[in-house]
């Protein structure tokens, strides 16, 4: 062994300079942010809690086109539709269960008129099950909710697709 | 009659004394651990518990209170007494020897004349409570991590004891207070210092703390010997932990660093009840050891054994014979 090493090895020099490298770090600025008081940021793309848009004059957008049944992986998603006295063709049933989503976003690639997307929202976890089987009024809900953060981030998305 | 009224009179005043000691301990247990965490989390430039309380400083209650709604699971076969009784010996250990701990002259709740022995002893009976947890589990990691914490613990209180003779050879008593007042011309620490990095580091290994955390190896052995534990009985053997860490850093301070003393003799330190530079010198080590927890990686089993035993056990033995040749050689042996 060479002398150096046993003097590196007797006044343990390795080990009091990784301590003041701790005490350096101690001092400088935090990497993680305080959570629940202020949140990271999180991309337009980000595909969090679903919801069903309007278009501005209050009529829904979804037009029971089935597209976003047919491509769910998890089939999560479950539609009936009629006729309605105008003619148009609307869902009268739209369930997601949150708890088989995989939060793929396929629905939302897949949806011809933006009615379905994934919003910014990820804090909504619940205390029973049944709340997480969300249904169309619920969606809707969520739509009205976020709408301005929706088409705000359908908009800034607009370019890349 | 008047015995009767003598005996009850002393129940109630040593009861009083006795609670006047342990809630404090405890109470600091509880932040020494929140401190703990903190630290550990600076260096990683995490934030740590911050949200109960201020800075965060109610966390340990709240994992009390978290600890005791839990629900005690005791294993089908496992020996239920011993598996019970495992963490109340390991927490009772580690609380009683805080008895002989003197906060300042004539401020200690028993002083005996062999208060060292006393505390070395009562160290020593610790390794039991992790014992009777890991056998009692009758579970195999954690049979594996108390058959580590034995080896571990046995091989460092040998060397701890050898660096306690040091100190006596300076001192010539075995009693704290005397310990600390030996040091008034010199800590102990200047003349010592080589024994004083032995000890620490040996501290370490006796209250199993990185990088000498073996027995709960969470990598290798899930917990340790506390694998099987829940609820209020999984809190009590973290008590006894931290209480038997803080006891340790007491020691340290009370052997080298000058217990009670302030560090000069003079007006502004003076003037500072004599328990706070206890305290202080106390979380000062405490702060050293969580800096150490935050940045060494873990010893491997035969490293470990290799430094017990080939390193420091020669290291202080010589060490014992270097000083005790110089004390006699310049006629410095304490005579009493």
């Amino acid at each position: 062994m060479k002398i150096s090493r046993i003097f590196k090895i007797v006044f343990m020099i390795d080990f009091i300079n990784g301590l003041l490298i701790a005490i350096k770090q101690v001092f400088k600025p935090k990497k993680t942010i305080n959570y629940p008081f202020e949140k990271g940021k999180i991309s337009p793309r980000f595909r969090g809690e679903h919801a069903l848009r309007r278009y501005p004059n209050g009529e829904e957008r979804c037009i029971a086109c089935k597209l976003c049944e047919a491509i769910c992986p998890a089939q999560a998603i479950t539609i009936e539709s009629t006729e309605r006295e105008d003619g148009s063709r609307k869902t009268t049933r739209y369930d997601i269960d949150m708890m088989k989503c995989i939060y793929c976003g396929l629905c939302e690639e897949s949806c011809p008129v933006d009615a379905i997307v994934q919003g910014p929202n990820f804090e909504f976890a619940t205390e029973t099950r049944e709340e997480l089987y969300y249904n169309k009024e619920k969606l809707l809900d969520n739509g009205d909710r976020w709408e301005s953060i929706l088409a705000a981030n359908i908009k800034a998305d607009n370019p890349y697709r | 009659m008047d015995n009767t009224y003598y005996y009850l009179n002393l129940l109630f005043v040593e009861t009083y004394k006795i609670l006047f000691l342990l809630i404090p301990v405890l109470v600091s247990v509880a932040l020494i651990v929140w401190l703990d965490r903190r630290v550990w989390a600076f260096v990683q430039k995490r934030r740590g518990p911050n949200v109960v309380g201020p800075f965060g400083l109610f966390q340990s209650l709240a994992d009390a209170l978290k600890y005791i709604f839990k629900e005690i699971i005791i294993p089908a076969s496992s020996n239920k007494v011993i598996f019970i009784l495992a963490p109340i010996v390991t927490m009772t250990l580690a609380l009683i020897a805080w008895a002989v701990i003197p906060f300042g002259e004539n401020f200690v709740l028993a002083d005996i004349n062999v208060g060292i022995l006393y505390l070395f002893a009562v160290s020593s009976l610790g390794v039991y409570g992790i014992i009777m947890g890991g056998w009692a589990s009758n579970s195999k990691y954690p049979f594996l991590g108390s058959i580590r914490s034995a080896a571990q613990m046995v091989s460092y209180e040998i060397s701890i004891g050898v660096i306690i003779v040091n100190v006596l050879l300076f001192v010539g008593s075995l009693n704290l207070s005397d310990i600390v007042l030996a040091q008034q011309k010199i800590w102990f620490v200047v003349p010592l210092f080589p024994m004083f990095v032995i000890f620490f580091i040996s501290a370490l290994a006796e209250t199993n703390r990185p990088p000498f955390d073996l027995p709960e190896a969470e990598a290798e052995l899930v917990a340790g010997y506390q694998t099987e534990y829940s609820g209020m009985m999984y809190a009590m053997f973290w008590l006894g932990e931290y209480a038997n860490i803080l006891l340790m850093c007491a020691m340290g301070s009370i052997l080298f660093l000058g217990g009670w003393l302030a560090p000069i003799e003079i007006y502004p330190f003076n003037i500072f009840p004599t328990p706070l530079w206890l305290i202080l010198k106390i979380l000062f080590l405490f702060i050293l050891f969580s800096l150490v927890k935050a940045i060494v990686p873990r010893y491997r089993y035969d490293q470990l054994m290799k430094l017990g035993w080939k390193i420091f056990l020669p290291l202080s033995l010589t060490w014992v014979v270097l000083t005790a040749s110089y004390l006699f050689y310049f006629d410095l042996l304490p005579t009493n």
